[in-house]
């Protein structure tokens, strides 16, 4: 079977084909296909509702398609083991308020295969990036919205992933630390790794390789920042996505 | 590897909540220090009985332990239908009125209280085994023959305590009761008296029912509080999203279940051991058996009573939902456990009890505790008991499929 052999994939770290998934009988994600490669990062724009979210768990496996299938390094998902090659951030910080950062980074390392002799450089590492190396030893219960934000990023971060995946990682941080995080992303991205995020915010997408752009269930563009501005002969992202949503219900209305 | 992050985490977040320690170390005690003192005194019973127009040496013969006699017979008013008993017995609140009009005797109880009740009733049998023994003197030959009659009722209502009572007369300290004979020949043939002679398998007279339930309610503690909290516990993971969480890294379904598992079975150890010193230190109960058995059997129960509040915690979806679990999973547990006699409820009956974790776990409890029954006596309960764990367990295991299918 090519599912569990990752070569003859070509170079796509992240494969998504013919993609359905929902809850129940209700449809979230339509006929969704696209691929990633090593060292590109991926913005999912849309507005909230638009499946993002539901997309992230299927490459997760955490949900199984209804239909279509998702690689991950050439392993169908789902798949348990494949699960410690990506980092993740949930959209919703799911910490453990009775226990410090540090612990929290410690135990989710642990869960994840970090290896031990590297734990510690890591986590500064990953602490560093976020500006909580200062805070670490705080209980999270006592950490405002934006430093638990920052330490589920930070656990998404340890032990160098091949993979990234960040549901919504910019909501409440300042841009200040918005920007050096992204050059960290860029960092990471440039030794290769793959990196997805989903966002609102259109100087977010802006910074990504490819945008995907995901309306009502269904991926209305795919691109560049520049190419997608091009199609839809618009100055900005924001105007591009609107543009791309009237096409869209035009296109309903038309069949 | 990941088992023990699991296990180590749920350590540390219960270390770190002092409230939820005090109640899963203090409450115990404070249960068990409560019945204590509750069901000592449940020996020291006494009963005020009202008698008008008694003969004497009825009401001396009756003067035994506990009973206290105040004579009636002055105040003004008798009559046959009750009512005056019911007065008296009202008005001075006493708990039972024996009245004698000629050759008959008519006793009246408040029965509000069974133990006073059975006081009364004991106090009368033992009048009638005194006086049976004088009853060649013509004065009270009258009177033998009307406590004949008595007598006939009082067997029958202290037939009916005896089974009341049957769950406190201990399930396990087995009493052999022989009717042994007067030792006046002249009468023994025509009121053959019955002394009931009680004789302690295991226990003595000092055992009060506190020494029965010390086994119950010590499986019953630890039951509750590990299903309690346990189960809130994972809720809690479940509500916070950090269940989904966890699910996103490649940890194993049964991984996170078996964190819970040696976490609390940590924390169930040293419950036990808190809870069986103190036992052993303040109220200086007995434990005939060895007390590695009685860990493993409290370790068992507790092992139980995660799995089943894991899998109860999936139903919930608050906190408060989990405690409306209590009344329908813990409570009823508690009357299967031994403190009313099993062998005495109706079929069906038998059979829910078989179906509670707790009826094996007390049952193995009791006779290690009371008779000093060894781990091979005791290996079907833990048999049974290991099965509700290994069921618990594999469905705990399924209905995480729900957030994760692999
Ligand atoms: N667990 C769920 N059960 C049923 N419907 C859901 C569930 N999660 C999300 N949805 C629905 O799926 C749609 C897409 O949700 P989501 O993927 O969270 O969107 P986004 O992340 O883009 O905001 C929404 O209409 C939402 O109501
Ligand atoms: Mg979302």
């Amino acid at each position: 079977m090519e599912d569990t052999t990752g070569t003859d994939r070509g170079s796509a770290t992240v494969q998504v084909s013919r993609l359905f998934q929902g809850y129940g009988r209700t449809m979230v994600l339509r006929d969704v296909d696209f691929e990633m490669q090593g060292g590109e990062i991926l913005a999912l724009i849309g507005p909230s509702g638009s499946g993002k979210t539901t997309l992230i768990s299927t490459i997760m496996g955490m949900m199984p398609p209804k239909s279509g299938s998702v690689h991950v390094l050439g392993v169908r998902m789902p798949n348990r083991e494949q699960l410690g090659n990506i980092g993740f951030m949930a959209q919703t910080d799911a910490l453990y308020t009775n226990l410090s950062g540090m612990e929290n980074l410690k135990f989710f390392a642990s869960l994840q295969n970090v290896d031990k002799r590297r734990f510690a450089e890591s986590a500064m590492h990953a602490a560093k990036i976020v500006h909580l190396e200062n805070a670490l030893n705080r209980r999270v219960a006592g950490y405002s919205g934006g430093m638990k934000r920052r330490l589920s990023l930070a656990i998404a971060l340890i032990g160098d992933p091949e993979i990234l995946i960040l549901d919504e990682p910019t909501v409440g941080i300042d841009p200040e630390l918005r920007r050096e995080i992204w050059s960290e992303l860029h960092r990471i991205a440039d030794q290769g790794h793959t990196i997805m995020l989903t966002t609102h915010v259109m100087a977010d997408a802006a910074q990504a390789d490819t945008l995907l752009m995901i309306r009502q269930g269904e991926a209305i563009a795919k691109g560049s920042p520049e190419e997608v501005k091009e199609q839809y002969r618009a100055t900005s992202i924001e105007d591009a996505f609107v543009q791309a949503g009237r096409d869209q219900d035009a296109h309903l209305g038309n069949d | 590897m990941r088992t023990w992050a699991m296990t180590r985490r749920v350590l540390t977040e219960l270390l770190r909540d002092k409230r939820t320690l005090a109640l899963m170390f203090a409450a115990p005690l404070l249960i068990l220090t409560l019945m204590y003192f509750l069901f000592q005194g449940a020996n020291n019973t006494n009963a005020d009985l009202a008698v008008r127009s008694v003969d004497a040496d009825l009401v001396s013969a009756m003067q035994i332990d506990g009973m206290h006699i105040h004579d009636v017979t002055a105040s003004k008013g008798s009559d046959a239908d009750g009512g005056t008993a019911r007065q008296v017995i009202r008005d001075q609140d006493y708990d039972g009125y024996l009245e004698q009009s000629g050759d008959s005797l008519t006793l009246t109880l408040a029965g509000t209280d069974q133990t006073k009740s059975g006081l009364i009733l004991q106090s009368l049998k033992s009048a009638q085994t005194t006086l049976s023994a004088k009853a060649a003197s013509a004065t009270i030959a009258s009177q033998a023959a009307s406590l004949k009659q008595l007598e006939q009722k009082v067997t029958e209502l202290s037939a009916q305590l005896l089974a009341l009572n049957a769950g406190k007369q201990t399930a396990s300290s087995s009493q052999s009761a022989s009717p042994s004979t007067s030792s006046s020949g002249q009468q023994s043939q025509r009121n053959p008296s019955t002394t009931v002679t009680v004789t302690y398998l295991y226990g003595d007279a000092d055992s009060t029912f506190f020494d029965t339930l010390v086994p119950i309610m010590m499986g019953f503690v630890i039951f509750f509080f590990v299903f309690l909290i346990s189960g809130i516990a994972l809720l809690h993971e479940r509500t916070t999203g950090t269940l989904a969480r966890l699910l996103a890294t490649p940890i194993r379904r049964r991984e996170i279940v078996n964190g819970y598992l040696f976490g609390y079975g940590i924390v169930a150890i040293i419950q036990t051991v808190v809870v069986v010193s103190y036992t052993l230190l303040v109220f200086k109960t007995e434990i005939l058996g060895s007390l590695w058995t009685v860990m493993l059997i409290n370790l068992m129960v507790a092992a139980c009573a995660l799995t089943l509040g894991l899998l109860i915690s999936t139903f919930a979806r608050t906190e408060f939902q989990m405690m409306q679990f209590i009344p329908i999973i813990v409570i009823p547990q508690i009357f299967f456990s031994g403190i009313i006699s099993v062998d005495s409820m109706p079929r069906w009956l038998q059979a829910v009890a078989h179906a509670m974790p707790l009826f094996w776990g007390s049952h193995a409890m009791s006779d290690v505790v009371e008779k000093g029954a060894g781990l091979s006596q005791i290996a079907p309960d833990l048999g049974v008991l290991a099965a509700f764990i290994v069921v618990f367990l594999v469905l705990n295991v399924l209905v995480m499929r729900k957030y994760r299918r692999v």
